[in-house]
């Protein structure tokens, strides 16, 4: 993975004295609340329902043991002792005080780490594949390009006061793990028809109030031009994205308004331009990123035999474990969803044992992913009862990846002043609803999203199974919808009928899920019964 | 209001600035001043006859006078690029790097801390117009 | 009533107003009647305080009870941890809250 060299530390560095000052003039009157929030917000600095918020930037999901132990650390000496691992495969603290800020961030900064632009209006964390490196699928390593484009964001000064937040996402396969069809700019690199490899750009996705699949704007974007025409498309929209309304201030609403060709033309205008200002990084530059991110040094001639007499763990094995490119090493995914749990949180002793074992087993890298899980990707088949033998004392193997136990879930109003309604205490129901993991492998592959407001940071548009939260005259209340999908096969989840009661759509899904095992035929998922059959059945059960 | 801040070395223009439209319309003015929704490559003929730009930022989160500056010094301009309005004093650093070298804020500017502000960050990641080198040319020389 | 609260500007709290200082426990907080912007702005400008709001509760034997549930939970903690929360051994306070 990415090292920062004396430049990068020197950024950060520098990014850290700068927002020390800048809390000392807040404190001091010098500056307001509104004059010092949007400062506060590009160093990741929110103030919540019950303190001040710190969301850590962990760069395409990628880091170290070293890191880990970094967020550890900092859990225990300046937070509650826990962390909640995040949907665009971030970190945050939820109980921080604004005067011990800067120090969290100068003891990040020792350890490579930032909380740079993870919120306010400019370019955010670059997201990626959890699996990029490792998986077998894998077309081309998309970190490089979202570590190339980290180094562009960065304090980028012409982006720093957009009309709204800007997320990017990359990766380097056909299957979309990263759902770049939902983010502002979505890469996915390809193959033309001369063998050469490129970018096919997606702009103008995103979910929250309107939730809008992004329009392919250039099917194959050469490498060379890569930072230029990001420029150009960052230009247009900085000049010409909608100031006058907050919610209608994302780049899909100015595609949408005035059409994904019209954008295109403004675009390949603007890079005509841009692309002779020489933005773009040498080929050295590149291939000095690229060289960080090259394989570890697999062993070969390793066994590919596993021992599986241990049925717990060959239910373990079975669900989270996924093929690597290379013979004998096998990805793990590390499940934060215990039954009844909150998903997505970690104590800092689980954080440190996730650290620990990354550190041991899998070439010293960990992996977030937006499912608000943890991978280890590169682990010898050898190695992975023993891996498991941990995760499953610390309460860390539960296995139900991509299940309906599998639940994101946004932190809600236990947390968010942004909130309408609690997405935690539906989300643990819900677990507990079909805690029985041979049901929940019955039911297969079934993604269960939950916001508990319109902001949409669950990714409830989506869920194969999609909740919002919603303030119906003073009282939470749940909307239930049904046939999202992030991935490739992007769609956006429909509303089945009036809202429920917390109880209530725990109910409801359940009548769901039963016509869903009624309907299927062979091999379909809960979404492909949903998009065979229509809502009709679901609809006539749940409402009767 | 505060004072001027200015990064160059010329006389400070002294003739007002005129809107687009009206400097469009005529033929002898040699200080425009834009708006947010100005389009600068307008004045791409004339910049060889300003002497002062003055871009208004009437609040400090709307940032598309980062744009105006940038493309202005891309075409070449080489008068003063002046940010007026709301302009605090974190944002001076990131406005010279889209071009401009003078600042009329509505608010008083603390020197000091601009001062220092300005000294903080030795290296860019990008380039941009203001012509200091990104990190990836130093690094490859 | 009306009550006064906000956060406090250096550690983040939950605080409410008393009627001369902020407390971190509802159960002091004053009815501010129609002088809540006022002293909201006072106490702003005087960084006692960090985006004070006013908002509607009830008296109840225990003390004010907030309207809408957001400002219950900010006066207790997270629902899912009461450990963390302002009265982690009091079994009743998640009824309370809802």
């Amino acid at each position: 993975m990415y090292q920062y060299d004396e430049y990068d530390q020197a950024i950060v560095d520098a990014r850290v004295e700068e927002f020390r000052d800048q809390v000392r003039r807040r404190l001091s009157g010098e500056m307001t609340e509104d004059q010092f929030k949007p400062l506060r917000l590009m160093n990741g600095l929110y103030l919540q329902l019950h303190a001040y918020m710190l969301r850590v930037a962990i760069p395409y999901g990628t880091l170290s043991g070293k890191q880990m132990h970094m967020l550890a650390h900092i859990a225990r000496k300046y937070d509650k002792d826990y962390g909640h691992f995040t949907t665009r495969q971030n970190l945050q603290y939820n109980w921080i005080k604004l005067a011990d800020a800067p120090d969290i961030l100068a003891e990040l900064a020792t350890v490579e780490m930032h909380a740079i632009q993870t919120s306010g209006n400019c370019i955010r964390n670059i997201s990626s594949d959890q699996y990029a490196g490792a998986a077998a699928d894998e077309i081309e390593d998309p970190r490089p390009w979202a570590e190339l484009l980290r180094q562009w964001s960065t304090f980028h000064p012409e982006f720093s006061y957009l009309p709204r937040k800007f997320k990017i996402a990359v990766i380097g396969s056909e299957e979309d793990r990263a759902a770049v069809r939902l983010h502002d700019i979505g890469l996915q690199i390809h193959r033309n028809d001369a063998g050469e490899t490129g970018f096919r750009v997606f702009v103008g996705g995103g979910m929250g109030r309107t939730p809008m699949i992004a329009p392919v704007i250039r099917d194959f974007l050469p490498k060379a031009d890569f930072l230029s025409y990001m420029e150009a498309c960052l230009r247009v929209y900085n000049r010409y994205g909608r100031r006058d309304n907050l919610y209608k201030a994302r780049i899909k609403i100015l595609v949408h308004e005035i059409g994904a060709d019209e954008y295109r033309r403004q675009v390949e205008e603007e890079f005509l331009h841009t692309r002779t200002l020489g933005l773009d990084a040498p080929q050295a530059e590149f291939d000095r990123i690229a060289a960080h991110f090259a394989p570890p040094a697999f062993e070969s001639g390793l066994s590919d035999e596993i021992d599986r007499s241990d049925p717990d763990f060959a239910l373990w094995l079975d669900q989270q474990v996924v093929a690597h490119k290379v013979p004998g090493y096998a990805i793990v995914n590390i499940s934060l969803k215990p039954t009844g749990g909150i998903p997505g949180d970690a104590s800092s002793a689980q954080i440190d044992l996730m650290a620990d074992l990354g550190e041991t087993y899998s070439f010293d890298e960990l992996r977030v992913t937006h499912a608000q899980n943890i991978v280890l990707p590169h682990v010898r088949k050898s190695d992975l009862y023993a891996i498991w033998q941990k995760l499953d004392a610390a309460g860390l193997a539960t296995p139900n990846l991509d299940l309906v136990g599998d639940i994101i879930a946004c932190p809600g109003l236990d947390y968010c002043s942004l909130a309408n309604a609690r997405s935690i205490p539906l989300a643990q129901k819900i677990s507990e609803r079909f805690g029985e993991i041979g049901r929940q492998r019955d039911l297969g592959e079934l993604k269960l999203k939950i916001s508990g407001c319109i902001n949409a940071c669950g990714h409830h548009h989506a869920g194969h199974i999609g909740i919002l939260g919603v303030d119906r005259k003073g009282e939470e209340n749940y909307q239930l919808s049904f046939g999202g999908s992030g991935a490739e096969d992007a769609s956006l989840a429909k509303i089945i009928g009036p809202g429920f009661s917390e109880d209530g759509v725990v109910d409801a899904i359940e009548k769901a899920v039963n016509v869903y095992t009624a309907l299927r035929t062979d091999g379909e998922r809960f979404i492909d019964t949903y998009r065979r059959v229509g809502e009709a059945p679901f609809k006539e059960a749940i409402y009767g | 209001m505060g004072d001027l801040i200015r990064f160059r070395d010329d006389e400070t223009h002294e003739e007002p600035a005129v809107t687009l439209d009206a400097f469009l319309g005529q033929s002898n003015a040699t200080a425009v001043r834009l708006e947010p929704t100005d389009d600068p490559r307008a004045l791409i003929p004339h910049l060889s006859r300003l002497s002062l730009i003055e871009v208004s930022f009437p609040k400090f989160r709307d940032g598309r006078g980062y744009s105006i500056g940038s493309i202005l010094r891309e075409a070449g301009y080489a008068g003063e690029l002046r940010a007026a309005g709301d302009v605090l004093v974190d944002q001076i650093g990131p406005m010279r790097r889209c071009g401009f070298d003078a600042f009329l804020s509505d608010a008083e500017i603390d020197r000091d801390v601009l001062d220092k502000l300005l000294s903080l960050h030795a290296h860019v990641y990008q380039k941009t117009v203001d012509g200091r080198a990104p990190v990836w040319a130093r690094r490859h020389g | 009533m009306k009550i006064l609260t906000g956060n406090d500007l250096v550690t983040g709290d939950v605080i409410w107003w008393t009627g001369d200082g902020w407390s971190r426990h509802l159960e002091h907080a004053v009815d501010v009647d129609g002088q809540g912007e006022a002293i909201a702005a006072r106490e702003e400008a005087a960084r006692h305080v960090n985006t004070p709001y006013v908002i509607q509760a009830e008296m109840t034997g225990e003390g004010p009870r907030p309207a809408h549930i957001k400002d219950r939970i900010r006066a207790v903690g997270p629902t899912v941890r009461p450990d963390l929360g302002l009265k982690p051994a009091d079994p009743t306070i998640g009824d309370w809250v809802i």
